[in-house]
Formats: structure tokens, C-alpha cells, sequence
């Protein structure tokens, strides 16, 4: 397309039928495969827990409630700073993009970071994937007949499921956001070129949502 | 193409999930009816979730075809919940 490639009004980012560019387009096209993929997800926790024959467990005596409500603010606040990142970008601030978009990034690797130390105490204190470890302090629940070994097992593989592919996802973003935050640094993005920085933010924003949710329905549910 | 795109005050709308998550903690940890309890944190959770999507993704201001792409699965994801946990029904 050398004619419309050489015409000075030739638009580096057509529109697309529904009004909006043709990336972020396909980013939210992208992200409605991510709600069917986390919606059947949780839907199978929820049938899952609502069938289960045996009691089921109460989250906040095996999870600990107040570090992931410390997590989950963190990952509100990464969610603030991309937009921020991109309200800077729009206005052509360097400074602010920059500044925002490294905070992003920081705040994201921390919030894994706070998931494995998470997932390492709770394999400590016996809650696997497969349920209660052997010889663990969840074993020994479990041996006492306060917690059924099934329930224990469903519990541990429905959390580790959800949250890690969810964890697996918030590692993604960061290390597109990584990538974004370089080509800021070299000056990639514009006033009138910020499309990148939105479109990842898109991805950003709603791996937080997907967290408000399972949050509230994992943990405090 | 989209210039002049309007801000909405983000810090206002973070203080605004900061409160809603706290407030959540605190009525997890409240003794109340089971069923009330339940309800209460899902609202909470949905208008957090609409406080992240309508300012932070900007669908309050983008055209509403992109909300409907996003939304498309959910009733799918709905009806097949709804249909296995008939297996449960007469329980």
C-alpha cells in the first residue's frame, strides 16, 4: 500500500468497525477468551464446592486473609499507576510515563512475589494441590475428622488451580509491562503513539479484576 | 482517532477500591446470616469490578460494542454453571 503509505494524512492506526483502533480491538477480543477461560474456572469451584459432599473448609482458617487483603491493595495500586503510566503517555509526559510504568512493574513483581512466599507457607503448613501432606499440620486436622481428607484435596486443587493460572497471567503482564517500561526508556511512545501503553494496560486492569473476584470468592467466600 | 481523551480523577477511584477491599475483609470476618454474608461481599466484588472496568479500562467512555465483545461469554459461562448444578438439585 505505497499510495496510502505516501499520503501525509495516512492514518498509522485505521479504525476498525466498532470505533476503536484495530489493536485494542484485538486486545478486547483477547480478553473476552480470558473471561470464558476464568469463568469456567470459577464455575467449576463453584460447582465443585456446592457438591461437595463433605464439609467444606473454612478459607480463612487455612489461608492467611490479611497478606493477600495487603496483596490484593497492591495489585489495586499497580492498577492506578498503569493508568496513570497512560494518562502521562497521552500527554506526552516522558517523566511520568517512566515513573509510572516502573512503579507498575514493581508493583506486579511484588505481587507474585507475595504469592510464592504464600504458596510456600501454605505447602509448609501441608496444603498441597493433591490435599493435606502427609505428616503436616493440616494432617493432623484432617486425622482429628475436623477437616474430611476429600474436602482438603478439592480445596487444594481448586485454590492452586485458580490462583496460579491467574499468578501465571499477573507474571505475563509483567513481563510485557517489562518490555513496554524498556520502550519507554528509549523514547517509543508519543503524545500521539501511546497505543502500546494502553493496550497492555487493558491486560493489566483486567488480570486486577480477575483478582477482585477470586479474592472475594476463594478467600473470604 | 481518539485526542482529547478525558481523565477521570484515578486517585479518587483508587481510594475507592481501597475502602471497598477494606470494607470486605472486615464484613468476611462478621457473624451474619450465611446467605447475607455471601451477597454482601459478591456486591462488593461486582462494584469493584465495575469501579476497574468503567475507569481504569475506560468503558465508560468507549463505544459500548467493546463492553458487549467482553461480556459475551458471561452468560455462556452462566448457563453451563447453572446446568451442571442441576446434577445437585435434589440435594
Amino acid at each position: 500500500m505505497t499510495h496510502a503509505a505516501a499520503l501525509p494524512s495516512a492514518d498509522p492506526h485505521p479504525e476498525s468497525g466498532t470505533g476503536v483502533y484495530s489493536k485494542k480491538l484485538g486486545m478486547w477480543v483477547f480478553l473476552a477468551s480470558e473471561v470464558m477461560f476464568f469463568t469456567s474456572l470459577i464455575g467449576a469451584y463453584i460447582i465443585i464446592r456446592w457438591g461437595s459432599a463433605e464439609a467444606w473448609p473454612v478459607p480463612h482458617e487455612i489461608l492467611n486473609i490479611p497478606v493477600t487483603a495487603f496483596n490484593t491493595f497492591i495489585l489495586i495500586c499497580s492498577s492506578v499507576s498503569m493508568v496513570k503510566a497512560y494518562a502521562a503517555a497521552t500527554q506526552g509526559d516522558q517523566k511520568g510515563l517512566r515513573l509510572w510504568l516502573v512503579l507498575t512493574v514493581l508493583g506486579g513483581a511484588t505481587f507474585v512475589g507475595v504469592q510464592v512466599f504464600e504458596y510456600l507457607h501454605l505447602i509448609h503448613h501441608g496444603l498441597l494441590p493433591s490435599g493435606a501432606r502427609e505428616g503436616s499440620e493440616l494432617a493432623a486436622v484432617v486425622d482429628q475428622g475436623r477437616l474430611s481428607a476429600v474436602a482438603a484435596g478439592l480445596f487444594g486443587s481448586t485454590f492452586y488451580v485458580m490462583t496460579g493460572f491467574h499468578g501465571f497471567h499477573v507474571t505475563c503482564g509483567v513481563i510485557c509491562m517489562t518490555w513496554v517500561t524498556v520502550k519507554a526508556f528509549r523514547g517509543g511512545y508519543t503524545a500521539s503513539e501511546y497505543h502500546g501503553v494502553e493496550v497492555v494496560g487493558l491486560y493489566w486492569h483486567f488480570v486486577d479484576l480477575v483478582w477482585i473476584l477470586l479474592f472475594t470468592i476463594v478467600y473470604l467466600i | 482517532m481518539e485526542t482529547g481523551r478525558k481523565h477521570p480523577n484515578y486517585i479518587a477511584v483508587w481510594g475507592g477500591l481501597a475502602a471497598l477491599t477494606v470494607i470486605e475483609v472486615a464484613v468476611a470476618y462478621l457473624r451474619i446470616e450465611r446467605h447475607l454474608l455471601v451477597l454482601t461481599l459478591l456486591l462488593l466484588a461486582v462494584w469493584k469490578v465495575l469501579l476497574v472496568a468503567l475507569y481504569f479500562m475506560h468503558l465508560r467512555f468507549e463505544p459500548k460494542r467493546l463492553a458487549l465483545i467482553a461480556m459475551t461469554p458471561l452468560p455462556l459461562g452462566v448457563l453451563l454453571v447453572v446446568a451442571v448444578l442441576q446434577e445437585f438439585a435434589g440435594r
